[in-house]
């Protein structure tokens, strides 16, 4: 079990900015996310695309917001739990005992959210009855590659996975490559790289085709594609795989308790709490009147959220307002030398 | 104001006065249309205000711009009519639009 003064759900720019100032203060906290990466929807959604608004940076990319964060955390020593999602979070006495999926426990008085829509899962087929042979017959990622060895693959999707994935397995599985157009936006070499090997009859192509169904008894044997026009194929396969990006979902947030109004928690604006006490909203995630989803206002509310966090992790102590420019506890913190 | 009728996947049907300029999707967040979840906020960078677009009402939307399509492929169930509601700005031509929506965003 690992104990913290706080424990911050989402390491998106908010999450960031919030652990920044949690260390400033002299308190110490750990971040979980889902995602393999940090930087959240900045990372996931719009790496390249450029940000206007960010106070004091005329223009940014995503990408180089998250990377200027991360700098700015480089004197802490702060640990990150990645590709782990919090499932549930349990009262006990003062402190709140918070598990993952992967099976991390954290006890501590504080747990702040700044989990942005949700935590990003990935997209999956429409028809209702693959469920039942997710992970086993069907994978929306790949653990181990071996098992595909001789077997017939059937790939759905137009981006670089579905690409390097056809072209990866086509040495040793028999493929099939299913998109919903006949453009894919892959890289081009990639593109390039897929038709030849369509004409060398290593991967069989069929665009314009979405997944219609699947049938099998207890173990996948075959697949049913339709056409724009409503022609329909099936396709014997023993794999299926989706590679269709990823969406937000609030996931097991909803189950633990919070005042939840149109996937946002209410929090107020003093401390950004939610109904539950030592369980702290900020960013997109949060809502309150007025609220603009900014990432300016997730800073803001984070520095208020990390000050109360203070009263719970240090009960005994009284918190004192400081700068950065004169203060020499902050100074010490950060690891420079004053004179 | 323009009117757009947005009909849910169960055939439930809203036509809502959306000012021009605005786009349809957010013609339906402000007027608490459900079915369209809009999570990035409009800056095509997810796919969850996807519509299908009114047959005879599709040829006289403005063509998708580069990105939208990629986006597209994301999209729960997507058809030839399919469009990112964030990249329809409704104007005076564009009064009586009429979109529907897909059985879900995700």
């Amino acid at each position: 079990m690992i104990k913290t003064d706080a424990l911050i759900i989402g390491a998106g720019p908010t999450g960031l900015f919030t652990a920044h100032q949690l260390k400033l203060i002299g308190l110490n906290c750990e971040l979980v996310d889902n995602l393999d990466k940090i930087g959240g929807q900045c990372i996931e959604l719009y790496p390249d695309k450029p940000i206007y608004d960010i106070p004091a940076v005329p223009e940014c990319t995503g990408e180089e917001l998250t990377n200027n964060l991360v700098n700015q955390l480089k004197p802490f020593n702060i640990k990150f739990h990645l590709k782990e999602r919090v499932d549930e979070v349990k009262k006990i006495d003062q402190n709140w005992e918070v598990k993952t999926n992967k099976g991390t426990v954290f006890l501590t008085p504080n747990v702040i959210i700044a989990g942005g829509v949700g935590s990003f899962e990935p997209r999956k087929f429409s028809p209702k009855e693959c469920e039942k042979y997710e992970d086993k017959s069907i994978f929306y990622s790949i653990k181990d590659k071996s098992i595909f060895s001789g077997k017939t693959v059937s790939i759905f999707g137009g981006g670089d996975s579905a690409l390097d994935w056809a072209i990866e397995l086509s040495s040793k599985s028999n493929v099939n490559l299913i998109h919903r157009r006949e453009e894919f936006r892959g890289a081009q070499s990639t593109v390039d790289r897929v038709y030849e090997l369509e004409k060398s009859g290593k991967i069989n192509l069929f665009t314009k085709y979405q997944l219609k169904g699947v049938r099998g008894n207890g173990k996948l044997e075959s697949i049913d594609i339709q056409h724009d026009n409503k022609e329909l194929k099936t396709l014997n396969t023993d794999y299926v795989l989706g590679f269709f990006g990823l969406i937000m979902q609030l996931g097991p947030i909803a189950n633990w308790g919070l005042n939840i109004n149109k996937k946002t928690i209410t929090v107020d604006t003093e401390k950004f709490e939610t109904n539950q006490k030592g369980i702290y909203a900020v960013g997109d995630i949060c809502s309150y009147p007025g609220k603009l989803k900014l990432i300016l206002s997730g800073f803001h509310e984070g520095a208020l959220a990390a000050r109360a966090c203070f009263k719970l992790a240090r009960p005994n102590e009284k918190y004192r307002f400081e700068f950065t420019t004169s203060s020499k506890s902050i100074k010490d913190r950060l690891g420079i030398k004053s004179d | 104001m323009s009117k757009v009728t947005y009909i849910e996947h169960n055939g439930k049907s809203h036509t809502i006065d959306v000012q021009n300029g605005l786009t349809v999707m957010e013609g339906a967040i402000q007027n608490n249309v459900p079915g369209i979840d809009a999570d990035c906020g409009g800056s095509m960078a997810c796919a969850t205000c996807h519509v299908y677009v009114k047959e005879e009402w599709f040829n006289k939307i403005p063509k998708k711009e580069d990105g939208e399509e990629d986006m597209l492929d994301m999209a729960f169930e997507p058809n030839k009519f399919s469009r990112l509601s964030c990249q329809i700005i409704v104007n005076e031509e564009l009064d009586g639009l009429i979109v529907q929506l897909p059985s879900k965003q995700a």
